[in-house]
Parts: C-alpha cells; sequence; structure tokens
C-alpha cells in the first residue's frame, strides 16, 4: 500500500515527463512558474508568522522540501513561492479552486476529510488533553465532573469530550469556542475550568501565556494520538507521489529529526519560547514509517 | 481559475452529506443545522423584545420636552450605536462579569447559558439604539399639532405618548423597523464569536467536521433567506392590517 506512491514517484523520475505530459498540480506550477502554499497565522510551532509577518513553522519547513523536490522534477530552479494565509473555513475553498496548492499547518487527517481532499505522510501525532489552571487541582478526565470545559467549536476534540462526558456521566457543562485563542482566555478569565484541545497546541498556549507557571496539561488522555497532515488537492496522483516522497525522504533522514528538533526542542521565534516536546513513540514511528494513514491506531505498535 | 483546475477536480460536491451521521453521534448534519436555526431564531427573538421594549423608552425619552432626559437617551444610543456589535459581546463576555464584585463575577461565568443570555442581551441593546432613533423619528414626524392637540384636551405627557403620537409614530416607521428586525436576524450570527451554538455556528462546525464547505453553508444561505423573507412578509402583513384609511399615503 505504501510503497504505491514511492514506485510512482520512482517511475516519474526516472522519466521526466514534458510539460504537456503533465496533468493536475504540477502543470499549473509549470504554467505559472509559481506554487503557493496556504499558511496559518498561529498555528504555533506548525505555522504561523514571526515578527516579521513572515510564515515560519515545522510545517512550513517541511513544505520548503516539497518546493525543492517540485523543482528538481519540473526543472524550475527559479520556481516562485507565494504564501497565503488561510483559516479553517476558507482552506478548502482555496484549494478546490486553485488558489494554493499545499495546505502547510495542522490539520487532522481523518476518513471523512479524505473524500474531500488528500494529506501527504504524517507530520505530526497529537492526543486530545486539556489545561487548567493549576490552583484548581485538576488532573484527571473524572476530576472535570461537573464543571463547565470549553473547547473549539467543530474540532474532534469538542466531539470526544462530548463522548466521554456522555459515556462516563460526568455531567460537565460543554463550552463551544470560536477558536482555540478564545477557548483558552475562557480558561483565563475563569469562564471555563479546562479546555479540551491537542495536546501540542495546549503547550504552545501555556508557553505563551502571561504565566506559564499557573497553568498545567491533565495527565489524561481523551484519545489515541490522531494524525497531522500537510494537505493537498484529492484524486492528483502525480503531485501527491512527489510530496509524499520528498517528505518521507525528509522523515526517513538525519535532516527530519534536526527539522523537529528545531521546532519542538529549541528557542523559537519570535518570543524564543521553547516547548520541550522531545519525539514521542508514535511520532519515532511515524518517521520511521512514513505514512499517510488517517486511522490513529496504525500509529500505535 | 486555472483551465486545467476544474470544478469537478478540485471539489468534491456531495449534497447527501445532510443525511449523514455527523461525529457528534446525535443525528445528521442536518440536525446540526436544525438545532443551530432554532437557536438563532429563539436569539432573534428575545433580543427583539429587548431591542422594540429599551428601544421605544429611550426614544421617547429623546422627545420628551426639558434637557435632562433626551440627553440620557443621546447617550444610550451613541454609547451602543458607536461601537461595533463584535466589540460589545466580547466586552460583556469577557470584561463585564470582572467589573463586579468576586462572588456576583463567579456566579455570572458560571451560568450553564452564559453565552445565549450574553447574545441575548448584547444584541437586544445595540438593536435598542437604532430602534429608538427610528421611534424618535416617527415621534418627530408628526405635525407639531398633534401634540398641541393632546394637551389643549387636557391629556397628561403619558396620555399623549400612549393615545396619540405612538400610534401613529409606530405605524410611519413600520417599513424601517422592519429592516432593524432583519437586522437583528443576521446579527445574531456574530454571537458564534462567543460561542453560541446559531446557524452560523453550526455551518462551520458542518464544514470542519465534513469538509462539505459549500454545501455547509448553501444551506445556511438559504435557511437566512427563508427566515428574512418570512419576516418581510409578516411585516407587510402587519403594515396592512394596521394602516389607518387616508393617512400616510399621500
Amino acid at each position: 500500500m505504501r510503497l504505491m506512491p514511492l514506485m510512482l514517484a520512482a517511475t516519474m523520475l526516472a522519466a521526466p515527463a514534458m510539460a504537456a505530459d503533465l496533468t493536475g498540480t504540477l502543470q499549473k506550477i509549470k504554467e505559472t512558474g509559481t506554487i503557493t502554499l496556504g499558511v496559518r497565522d498561529s498555528s504555533i510551532p506548525f505555522s504561523y508568522l514571526d515578527d516579521q509577518q513572515k510564515p515560519v513553522g515545522y510545517a512550513i519547513d517541511i513544505c520548503y522540501k516539497i518546493v525543492d523536490a517540485v523543482k528538481q522534477e519540473l526543472k524550475l530552479p527559479d520556481l516562485k513561492v507565494q504564501t497565503v494565509s488561510v483559516l479553517s473555513s476558507n482552506r478548502i475553498p482555496l484549494m478546490a479552486n486553485g488558489t494554493i496548492d499545499l495546505e502547510c499547518g495542522s490539520t487532522t487527517n481523518n476518513v471523512d476529510r479524505q473524500k474531500q481532499v488528500a494529506f501527504t505522510n504524517t507530520h505530526y501525532l497529537t492526543a486530545s488533553m486539556f489545561v487548567a489552571k493549576k490552583a484548581s487541582h485538576l488532573t484527571t478526565i473524572e476530576s472535570l465532573a461537573g464543571k463547565t470545559v470549553v473547547s473549539t467549536a467543530g474540532s474532534t476534540n469538542i466531539v470526544q469530550l462530548n463522548q466521554a462526558n456522555a459515556t462516563r456521566k460526568l455531567g460537565i457543562t460543554v463550552l463551544a469556542a470560536k477558536d482555540h485563542a478564545e477557548a483558552f482566555l475562557m480558561v483565563e478569565t475563569d469562564r471555563a475550568a479546562a479546555f479540551v484541545m491537542d495536546d501540542i497546541i495546549l503547550a504552545s498556549f501555556i508557553a505563551s501565556a502571561k504565566d506559564p507557571s499557573a497553568y498545567a496539561l491533565g495527565d489524561e488522555a481523551f484519545s489515541l494520538a490522531e494524525p497531522y497532515g500537510i494537505m493537498l488537492r484529492k484524486d492528483d496522483v502525480p503531485f501527491k507521489a512527489l510530496a509524499d516522497k520528498a517528505t518521507s525522504d525528509l522523515y526517513l533522514s538525519p535532516e527530519g529529526k534536526a527539522i523537529y528538533a528545531k521546532w519542538f526542542q529549541a528557542p523559537i521565534p519570535p518570543k524564543g519560547l521553547n516547548l520541550n516536546t522531545p519525539m514521542s513513540k508514535g511520532m519515532v514511528h511515524a518517521y520511521a514509517h512514513p505514512s499517510d494513514n488517517p486511522d490513529p491506531e496504525s500509529y500505535v505498535e | 481559475m486555472h483551465r486545467h483546475q476544474g470544478r469537478a477536480v478540485g471539489y468534491n460536491w456531495n449534497w447527501g452529506i445532510f443525511w449523514e451521521q455527523s461525529p457528534e453521534g446525535n443525528g445528521t448534519y442536518l440536525d446540526m443545522l436544525v438545532q443551530g436555526l432554532g437557536t438563532t431564531l429563539l436569539t432573534a427573538a428575545l433580543a427583539w423584545i429587548i431591542a422594540l421594549v429599551v428601544g421605544s423608552a429611550v426614544g421617547v425619552l429623546r422627545t420628551l420636552p426639558g434637557r435632562t432626559a433626551p440627553l440620557l437617551a443621546s447617550a444610550w444610543i451613541e454609547l451602543f450605536r458607536n461601537m461595533p456589535l463584535l466589540v460589545q459581546l466580547f466586552l460583556w463576555y469577557f470584561v463585564f462579569p470582572d467589573l463586579l464584585p468576586t462572588p456576583w463575577a463567579i456566579w455570572l461565568k458560571q451560568l450553564p447559558n452564559a453565552s445565549f443570555v450574553t447574545a441575548v442581551i448584547g444584541i437586544g441593546f445595540f438593536m435598542s439604539a437604532r430602534v429608538a432613533v427610528q421611534i424618535s423619528s416617527g415621534i418627530e414626524a408628526l405635525p407639531l399639532g398633534q401634540r398641541a392637540a393632546a394637551t389643549a384636551l387636557g391629556l397628561t405627557s403619558a396620555q399623549t405618548y400612549r393615545y396619540v403620537l405612538l400610534p401613529m409614530a409606530f405605524r410611519i416607521i413600520l417599513p424601517p423597523l422592519t429592516s432593524e428586525l432583519l437586522n437583528t436576524i443576521k446579527n445574531t450570527s456574530v454571537a458564534l464569536t462567543i460561542g453560541l451554538a446559531e446557524l452560523t455556528a453550526r455551518a462551520r462546525a458542518v464544514q470542519e467536521f465534513s469538509f462539505q464547505v459549500f454545501e455547509a453553508f448553501t444551506a445556511a444561505t438559504l435557511a437566512y433567506l427563508a427566515i428574512n423573507l418570512i419576516a418581510t412578509l409578516a411585516a407587510r402583513w402587519l403594515e396592512s392590517r394596521v394602516r389607518v384609511p387616508g393617512y400616510g399615503k399621500a
């Protein structure tokens, strides 16, 4: 299954296609001499704007590896790279109408979404956790019983929170915030006792809070770790094969681990935060066996 | 758009999405939108009641003789009319509770439907400023002789407003008031920013789960269009019902 894209990529590299033979995204890139990356404003450390308003992050670095592979494949050393800021609400239309070619951020890869778009190899795995003020002494999911808990509207996290609430009969009042920043603000202002979200997003909010020592992650996850992927158009086999090859080459090389360490284990711009998040077991596995599988079970050894 | 990025390639239409189970596990995607529509209607209805009651009172105050009452009314109008609704909802939701004594703040923050209550009051007050301006314009549009005649008949101020000025003023401003009702309905969508699960918020949630963004927002658009058309028709019917023969349609 996983070999298919690699074999396709190998065939393509063996016999570089002429522009006329190209289809889909590669043809568009060849004709316009431009590739456009969809980037996020504040998805730290995956894709966000630094103090120069320049998009930076772990997913951006990975996307530039795909860009390098496109340059080689199309023999376009001067390929122009444009970035377009996208939101979770407009990334699909912008991808569908050809405004962006890759979405470089922290988008969860799941079965339902694969009916609409494709994802390249998983670049991160994250589980649903909660953050609370240390002073409230909340550590387990049980301890949230009877409290008000917030999550982001439309996220898989809020679904998992609702499920835990129903199956364990916790009597939690669930609030739906418009976005992550607002959900965290609700915990900050005591509107909610805890915020349920992907662990890495919570870690970045804690690190950038006014007083990081006032917050702590719970000890218990709501789910298995789910994969993040870089998004591209569905049914574009040559472009996906190229992106898969570029990312799996990166993850299997020492450079992949260096890029990981650069964003998760060292101070990052603009404020020099250090997320101090070494690779989890699942991540080590995802790097060693690059895959676009949306099933969280497939990343558990 | 690029010639080779045809619609069929770029976007995968699926109108059947509404009948599929949502990951929330308590119904279909259509049910999600219907719940959102219910919240939108309830929020709009209650906010409109507040807007009408408070707006009428402030509008009347603005036309009273003397200086204090009109000044207070103008202050209310300028305060609520000159700040974006989004900012007002944020202030009510995140800032206002912390201005209160701590026990009240905690009580307020832990209300189970805090975002709903905040949206109803916030949108109600915002719209009340606009309704107040309409009411006072309606009263001022009446010939001065009406007030004078009422006074000559020995009516008190309250009676003058109740029996002479307001019945005609309301009839005059019915058309612009209808626009304000439609604005109230549409403004409920701003409440998604304080976490209210109204129609627009639910449409966004549908697209987050399924990535069928165009289907979700097409459905929401049609729903807004339908409620606003119904509201407009109801207002037209009311206008023709309460019309005073021979007045206004000069």
